[in-house]
């Protein structure tokens, strides 16, 4: 399956991909109207200093503890991805307990979110992938 | 004769199910619960309450599931004795079902202690089922004076779930601090504080002497008018099958790490069982719902002739009230790193160059990146540590480290 690597030799810390992302999962037709004057909050998140910088996104793990540790039942694997159901989430937190990435995060509605690679909106390519300028996030298969 | 029986129908026997599917696709399973309910998720009855979850969505598995993973469900009936010898169960039905492998999820069961005068009091309920959650509800009105006997988790819990539609809510617990399980004295204040701004009374250091139909007196003095009582003190890990069965049962019922009693073929897991716990180096029970999946699953697995070890257990809550958000994990053991600013506070205790346990309040983002220092017993020597005190985050960790988390297939 594929899944989103970052590598951080060539992350510039632009912190396009945080704007990519909230304006793929805004459902807004322009960017403008998704995120001008809005704090955003997206599923990817850069990390890092003024030398190294890297984004860091859910990992799809193949036996994700997050899926295993919900106490709602509102994470599942779905054709490999690691999926949140909004609707049964109760915003608990145990999945940010558990994460070993910190790759979840409260939606502004207080549940939880998380990226889904963009099979919901997008479509093919996720988002950060297509808009990183430098190819320091890669969306492909690996061993 | 079923391949597999399951006693159990929440978060292990389900975990279970999960396992032994990804080994054996058709062995027949035959899972019995005294609960008539399609599997739901316990944690979630306080949410219920509170109207952020309804019986749909608070289903732990979709109405597909059985179905889906070739279950037969015996619902609504209990089982009533385990015979190790011929390896078969007993139902409160007078039916005897034979099992190759049994797996024994019980759970827990609401400790009531003897208080005098109790049977006097007319609405009184636990907090653990949603038949019990059910029962509250209806004696609920908004004119209701709730008296919560205990300050830990599930009275709490309770607390919020009520909180908006009740006239008042008190608060007994004879710890000194409120979630004593999980919460040291500053961060103990912490939520106290922020629970008496939403309206709560605490009596703390005290317990109730005596009740006369809706009135308490406490040891202290105090006398207390209520409407409504919820005792939620704690709970006893539902151990009686297995003892009976000559079984050894500690605290919880023993199991390996791999799920397995000491009984030939019979597996526990989940708040009945005992499980090892890595941050403290001692069995416990650890009645937490993730620990009770990672244990059904791994037991599953082994039941179906797999190989898997559920060795990484912790204790970790995740808990909130009224916005404010607790995450807790391992053990309170060593030298400690501490900030504390409003109703923001991070306490880490660190040993033998490990992270033995965390307590974060308010700000709680990223906290796994904690966590998995603690399940993974991360040499503290080989990140830094100045930046993993500062927050949780992976600059903290070599550039090698973070190109197999972030490069590599997870």
């Amino acid at each position: 399956m594929k899944r989103v690597y970052v590598d951080e030799k060539w992350c510039l810390g632009c912190h396009l991909c945080e704007y990519y992302c909230a304006f793929a999962n805004s459902g807004k037709s322009s960017m403008i109207k998704a995120l001008k004057d809005r704090k955003i909050n997206p599923r990817i998140r850069i990390e890092g200093d003024n030398r190294i910088s890297f984004a860091v996104s859910c990992r799809h793990c193949t036996d994700p503890i997050c899926v295993k540790s919900c106490i709602a039942g509102a994470l599942s694997i779905r054709d490999g991805v690691v999926c949140i159901n909004q609707d049964k989430c109760v915003g608990c937190h145990t999945c940010v307990l558990v994460c070993p990435y910190g790759a979840l995060m409260p939606s502004d509605d207080g549940v939880m979110q998380k990226c889904e690679l963009c099979i919901e909106n997008a479509g093919g390519k996720p988002a950060c992938v297509q808009g990183c300028p430098n190819k320091a996030i890669i969306f492909e298969e690996r061993a | 004769m079923a391949k597999y029986v399951i006693i159990g129908n929440s978060t292990a026997a389900i975990g279970c199910v999960e396992g032994i599917r990804s080994v054996d696709t058709d062995g027949e399973i035959v899972l019995v619960a005294s609960e008539k309910y399609h599997t739901y998720s316990r944690p979630l009855i306080s949410y219920l309450l509170e109207g952020k979850t309804d019986l749909e969505r608070m289903k732990y598995r979709p109405d597909s599931f059985y179905a889906e993973q070739h279950v037969t469900t015996k619902l609504g009936v209990r089982a009533t004795a385990i015979d190790p010898t011929a390896k078969t169960v007993a139902l409160e039905n007078g039916e005897i079902l034979p099992y190759e492998r049994l797996l024994v999820a019980t759970g827990s069961t609401p400790f009531i202690p003897p208080m005098q005068g109790l049977e006097t009091v007319e609405k009184a309920f636990t907090f653990m089922s949603l038949d019990d959650a059910k029962a509250l509800e209806a004696a609920l009105t908004p004119e209701s004076r709730v008296l919560i006997i205990g300050a830990g988790l599930i009275g709490l819990k309770c607390a919020e779930g009520i909180e908006d539609r009740v006239r008042s809510i008190t608060v007994v617990d004879m710890a000194d601090r409120v979630l004593p399980s999980i919460l040291d004295e500053t961060g103990s204040g912490i939520v106290r504080a922020h629970l008496e701004k939403h309206g709560l009374t605490f009596y703390l250091n005290d317990t109730v002497a005596q009740f006369a139909g809706n009135h308490a007196t406490l040891q202290s003095g105090a006398t207390l008018d209520f409407d409504v009582l919820v005792i939620a003190v704690g709970v006893r890990p539902a151990t009686a099958l297995v003892r009976e069965a000559g079984g050894e049962v500690r605290r919880g019922i023993v199991a390996d790490d791999t799920g397995k009693t000491t009984l030939p073929d019979v597996y526990a897991a989940g708040d009945c069982a005992e499980s090892f716990d890595i941050s403290c180096g001692m069995n416990r029970v650890l009645a937490l719902l993730p620990n009770a999946y990672m244990q059904g699953y791994t037991a599953g697995v082994c039941m179906a002739g797999g190989q898997a070890h559920f060795d990484q257990a912790i204790p970790m809550n995740a808990i909130g009230f009224m916005g404010l958000h607790i995450l807790t994990a391992g053990t309170y053991d060593g030298e400690t790193y501490c900030e504390k600013e409003g109703e923001n506070y991070k306490i880490l205790f660190y040993k033998d160059d490990l992270l033995k346990g965390y307590i974060l309040i308010g700000d709680v983002a990223r906290a796994g990146i904690y966590t998995a220092l603690i399940r993974n017993r991360t040499p503290l020597s080989s990140i830094d540590f100045a930046l993993i005190c500062k927050k949780p985050q992976l600059m903290a960790f070599t550039a090698k480290a973070r190109h197999d988390l972030l490069s590599t297939k997870q």
